[in-house]
């Protein structure tokens, strides 16, 4: 049985402006592989994922004709049920560490209260637990993030703190939103083989959420393509290269090169008929 | 080549409960008239806040800033901000949200007593590839490189000719990466501008910059021209470690 079971889903928002229609119909299922979701910018990647852990604020509607976590109906379950869940069971990591930390608390605290609240873990070892999550995200000086706030961070920074943050209860299914976008790739390799460890030696199930094609095609399993709320198509992601969608294909052009020529680069002509595909 | 930007033994150090971080340990290095430089390096190494630095917001504890050859003091003056502007690494947090465009871009007019607002707001948009009908917009309503867009027109109004560029399209996607280098690109051309443009990737850098300093944990490593980098002639590990680890990312 797949840990994710997603059909059909749907997430509106009515706007002064009109109804937005973020995810139109999407549909997939999730073993314990990594699963990388790919789009352009507002092509409905994270309203998906905070869609599946139940995270989509006031006004916004979300329908589907089915979400099952692990044998669990997500439809039917409370706000309490899914928070539990939350919890423990599934995490998402945020694309932005500015949203997600709270800027008057210190690091160390927002890392160990949910160990010291969930799992009635002693102030120490709680401590010794996040210092290891910091060490683990290649963080040079565990201890003075610690102690830190997040404003006292650089970029990269708050997004480790962030991906420590997330992986301190051991999930069974971790959606990551851009989880690197700010990290420079021999960092962003560390990372990527904390999450790549999880896959293989706990079986998690990760949703991997990136604009960056190529990464994705290295580190993941399958690969979706979303284009304006709808997944236009589902690849093995070694053979991102063979992708047959023009916007797929597109987007690889696009891309800078070590010694590549220098002058404008290709951008994208979008046409509306992607948008039926 | 003039010197317009000329960075001598810069050291900043923050001072938090009790002990000191050292983010950047004099770093060294010059850009020149035109030039487009970049600073790459490790997460947390201390490029933004050198050009933090510059525009005095970080805590300068040794060395000096020269801009066209003047060193500069502990404040910034408006002439300051008429010739250097950076654009943030945090397109989010870098737009007040409650503001419209038309009030971003024109608050540093009113700052410099600078007359033709209607004029010149419109120009600032079109020259940044944004129709003038978003002028009364606020910023959650525009994609992510419809934001970084309007960043750079706001860096421009008082037509500066050093631009500081933070990361200017990490938050991007592939294509939008494209618009917005293709932008500077032309912005370059057109005005004679000077960049210094942090990245953390080496294609970027690579694809804008002819030459670049490297950094690790708050120093200089390395500097380096652009077909030193292509020909692989670099010494620090670090520096191999990043370009290998670029090559292979596809860069
Ligand atoms: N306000 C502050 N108070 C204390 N320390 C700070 C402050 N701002 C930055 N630092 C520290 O200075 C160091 C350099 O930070 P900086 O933001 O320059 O890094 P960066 O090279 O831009 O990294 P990234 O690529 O992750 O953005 C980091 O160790 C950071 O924690
Ligand atoms: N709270 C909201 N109100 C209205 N529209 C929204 C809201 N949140 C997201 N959207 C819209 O939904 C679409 C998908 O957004 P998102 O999932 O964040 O895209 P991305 O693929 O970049 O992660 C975008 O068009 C966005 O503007
Ligand atoms: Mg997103
Ligand atoms: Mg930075």
């Amino acid at each position: 049985m797949s840990l994710l079971e997603v059909d059909d889903l749907h997430v509106r928002f009515p706007t002064e402006t009109g109804m937005v229609e973020a995810v139109r119909g999407v549909s997939f299922s999730l073993g314990r592989e990594r699963l990388g979701v790919v789009g352009e910018s507002g092509s409905g990647k994270t309203i998906t994922g905070r869609a599946i852990l139940g995270l989509v604020r006031k006004p916004g509607q979300v329908r589907a004709r089915r979400m099952l976590f692990d044998g669990i109906d997500l439809a039917r379950l409370d706000e309490r049920g899914m928070r539990r869940l939350r919890g423990q069971r599934m995490a998402m990591i945020m694309q932005d560490p500015k949203y997600s930390l709270n800027p008057v608390m210190r690091i160390g605290r927002q890392l160990t209260e949910g160990l010291r609240l969930r799992e009635r873990m002693s102030p120490a070892e709680a401590r010794r637990r996040a210092l290891d999550a910091l060490e683990a995200v290649k963080i040079r000086d565990p201890e003075r993030v610690y102690d830190a706030y997040p404003h006292e961070l650089s970029g990269g920074m708050g997004q480790r703190v962030m991906i420590a943050m997330m992986l301190i209860p051991g999930p069974d299914l971790l959606i990551a939103d851009e989880p690197t976008s700010a990290l420079d790739v021999t960092v962003q390799a560390e990372v990527l083989k904390i999450l790549d460890d999880l896959v293989r030696e706990r079986g998690m199930g990760l949703i991997f959420i990136s604009h960056d094609l190529k990464l994705v095609s290295r580190f993941c399993d399958r690969v979706l393509v979303m284009y304006r709320g709808k997944v236009v198509e589902e690849i093995a992601a070694d053979r991102l290269d063979q992708a047959r969608h023009p916007y797929t294909r597109g987007l690889l052009n696009c891309l800078p090169r070590i010694g590549g020529p220098r002058g404008h680069l290709p951008v994208l002509e979008r046409d509306p008929a992607w948008e039926e595909a | 080549m003039t010197a317009m930007i000329e960075i001598d033994g810069l050291d900043v150090t923050f001072r938090v409960k009790g002990h000191e971080v050292q983010a950047v340990k004099g770093a060294r290095f010059t850009v020149g008239e035109g030039e487009s430089y970049g600073l790459v390096g490790e997460s947390g190494s201390g490029k933004s806040t050198i050009l933090r630095a510059i525009c005095g917001l970080a805590p300068v504890t040794g060395g000096t800033i020269r801009i066209e050859g003047r060193p500069l003091g502990p404040r910034r003056d408006k002439a300051f901000a008429s010739k250097v502007q950076m654009v943030f690494q945090d397109p989010y947090a870098s737009l007040h949200p409650r503001h419209t465009l038309d009030r971003i871009l024109s608050e540093p007019l009113a700052i410099h007593g600078i007359g033709e607002h209607d004029r010149r707001v419109v120009a600032a948009l079109e020259s940044v590839g944004l129709p003038a009908s978003f002028r009364f917009r606020y910023p959650h309503q525009l994609s992510g490189g419809q934001r970084q867009r309007v960043a750079i027109a706001r860096a421009l109004m008082l037509e500066p000719e050093i631009l500081l560029l933070d990361e200017p399209t990490s938050a991007l996607d592939a294509s939008v990466q494209a618009e917005v280098l293709n932008l500077l690109w032309d912005l370059r051309e057109e005005r004679g501008l000077t960049y210094l443009m942090v990245s953390h990737d080496l294609a970027v850098v690579d694809h804008m910059c002819d030459r670049m300093a490297v950094m690790e944990a708050g120093r200089i490593v390395e500097t380096l021209e652009r077909p030193d980098l292509l020909a692989g002639r670099f010494r620090h590990p670090y520096t191999r470690k990043l370009f290998e680890a670029s090559l292979a990312a596809g860069g």
